[in-house]
């Protein structure tokens, strides 16, 4: 019987023959990514005692979530993390001015098609938009992997997303995905795999596609694949010279479910406060009066996330009613941005733009919410309390749908031309 | 190993912003984390909880953030396991490489309420509650996830092999 991609690589990276769902496999990752958590990482892993990198350039660490420093605590924190890694030479170190880490992973060639990347950070699952088989780690087994060069795996089942049909104007793959959510539920993907197919995801581009693959998370997939072509591999050639095989499926792999989604029928889709997976279609929400609106974050801050939005924005203002927040993903995104004209349209609008980093997007700073707050965010996640107080709502919808309800005030529909 | 202890009991999809809020991510202190167990979930939570005493949850336990804060805060409040009818993998891992006990048994919001007294056999899976002698079954871990278990955590696991080494 077939194999499915992260049997595939998996199998490989284990140096094992064939890998089945539940087999249990000491893998060595090819990359093993850490944000600030890299100083619990170092903590742990000057525990261990042994005192040696495995190997320090599989090594990335990358400053995002409190950039920069809001504490003193932080300050800190990013200071003992700094002079860990020039006492290990760790050569791939990006501080606080290079953007979040799952912008920055692809942009410096760290995402290379039927590689195992792991990180700590839940959202991980983004560089299956490459092919990679990567998955989010705990800080204390990276310790581990830090140390030894591996760490144990379950071989997961995979779940196969057949994508149907065309996108409608005003739909995007932030809507595909929430859509998905919606039906998978948070734990539909649970341990599992999610590939992607269809000729819409083949039309997509890169940045789209990890919209797709950041937000599979949010089914609880352990990794969301998209199976590479010639995109996938213009672009990796484009950021790394380093040689790399492409991993695909088999055509009679073996996939524990499939689901169909048809873009003929799909229309704008907004999470609901306080799970990603209350989606409905956002028609039914058009009206409710919001605070703030934030477009952004390693969801929804590429180049085209952000040009979207300005073509919404038409020379309008904001509300005078709405604080609105810009977080590019990177520098390279804030860069081209202001290339071309986009940071310029955003400032002329109203709204606040920020350095990239993660800031509002998990609570810790730049932009919190009141209790009785509600804002509108391209982001990937509502919980309770994640922008600030507990009172506070966050719905989760399209850059597109973030702009148009920032200027109307008020959660509204993207327009079409 | 054999717990003992109090029932807290809450729901399905219970996510580690709740269990720990992004807020206090700069709390690095376990004893200063445990006070912060749950903040927004149950307030009383990290009030009452006492040493060895014992979270039951219905699906999903620790979905959301891969915060490892999540399973060291409430190791640190004192639960010795978490009992669960599932878990979200990151936090399954977390709680198992930092020491904390988990379970999965489908059965177990229908055997045991807050405040009842449980107690806990993690090597046959035999789940025992002691208030209303009630019983279930849930599913015994691999004998190396026990052993990590049984070291105190991953660190001290490996801290063990790589000196024997
Ligand atoms: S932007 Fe938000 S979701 Fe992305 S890495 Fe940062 S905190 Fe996580």
């Amino acid at each position: 019987m077939g194999k499915t991609m992260a049997e595939k690589i998996l199998a490989k990276a284990a140096g094992v023959k064939e890998a089945s769902p539940g087999d249990l496999l000491d893998v060595y990752p090819h990359v093993a990514m850490s944000h600030e958590n890299a100083g619990l990482v170092s903590k742990s892993f000057k525990e261990i005692g042994t005192g040696k990198l495995y190997d320090p350039d599989r090594i990335v660490i990358i400053f995002d979530h409190r950039v920069p420093a809001e504490t003193e605590k932080t300050a800190e924190g990013h200071k003992t993390v700094r002079e860990f890694v020039k006492k290990h030479g760790i050569k791939n170190f990006f501080d606080i001015n290079t953007g979040i880490c799952h912008q920055v992973l692809p942009e410096q060639g760290f995402c290379r098609p039927g590689e195992v990347l792991v990180g700590t950070d839940s959202h991980t699952t983004t560089h299956g938009a490459f092919g990679v088989f990567s998955t989010g780690i705990g800080a204390t087994e990276m310790a581990a992997v830090w140390a030894t060069g591996k760490l144990w795996l379950m071989v997961p089942e995979t779940i196969k997303v057949v994508v149907k049909g065309k996108f409608k104007p005003g739909v995007y793959s932030k809507d595909l995905i929430l859509h998905l959510i919606g039906k998978l539920r948070a734990d539909g993907a649970d341990y599992k795999s999610i590939e992607f197919f269809g000729q819409a995801i083949d039309e997509m581009t890169i940045a789209s596609r990890m919209v797709l693959t950041n937000l599979s998370m949010e089914a609880g997939a352990k990794s969301a694949m998209i199976p590479p072509d010639q995109k996938t591999v213009d672009y990796v050639k484009s950021v790394t010279n380093k040689p790399f095989e492409v991993i695909k499926p088999d055509p009679d792999a073996h996939y524990c479910q499939t689901v169909e989604i048809d873009l003929d029928q799909l229309t704008p889709q907004i999470a609901c406060p306080h799970a990603v997976d209350n989606v409905k279609p956002l028609s039914e929400l058009a009206g409710t009066v919001i605070n703030q609106a934030l477009i952004g974050s390693c969801t929804n801050g590429r180049l085209e996330d952000l040009e979207e939005g300005a073509r919404q924005l038409k020379g309008r203002k904001v509300h005078p009613e709405v604080r609105m927040l810009v977080i590019p993903a990177s520098w390279k995104v804030y860069r081209q941005a202001l290339d071309k004209g986009l940071i310029a349209a955003y400032i002329d609008a109203g709204a606040v733009v920020l350095n990239p980093g993660c800031g509002p997007c998990l609570g810790a700073h730049q932009g919190l919410m009141a209790p009785g707050e509600r804002c509108i965010s391209s982001t990937n996640r509502n919980f309770q309390g994640r922008m600030g107080s507990t009172q506070s709502e966050v719905y989760l919808a399209s850059p597109a749908a973030v702009v148009a309800s920032a200027v109307a005030g008020m959660i509204t529909l993207p327009e079409v031309k | 190993m054999k717990f003992s202890g109090t029932v807290f009991k809450y729901g399905n999809d219970i996510n580690t912003d709740v269990i720990f809020p992004g807020r206090y991510l700069k709390v690095w202190e376990p004893a200063e984390m445990a006070k912060l167990a749950m903040e927004d979930l149950d307030k009383e939570f990290a009030k009452k909880v006492r040493k060895g005493d014992i979270i039951v949850a219905g699906k999903y336990f620790g979905c959301g953030s891969s915060r490892e804060q999540a399973a060291t805060c409430l190791k640190a409040a004192g639960v010795s396991v978490v009992i669960a009818e599932s878990f979200a993998r990151i936090f399954y891992r977390n709680a198992i490489n930092l020491g904390l006990a988990i379970m999965v048994c489908p059965e177990i919001g229908s055997i045991a309420e807050a405040g009842d007294r449980l107690e806990v056999e993690p090597t046959t899976g035999e789940v025992k509650n002691l208030t209303n002698g009630k019983t279930a079954k849930a599913k015994v871990l691999p004998p190396f996830i026990l052993e990590i278990l049984g070291d105190g955590g991953l660190i001290p696991h490996l801290k063990k092999k790589m000196a024997k080494a």
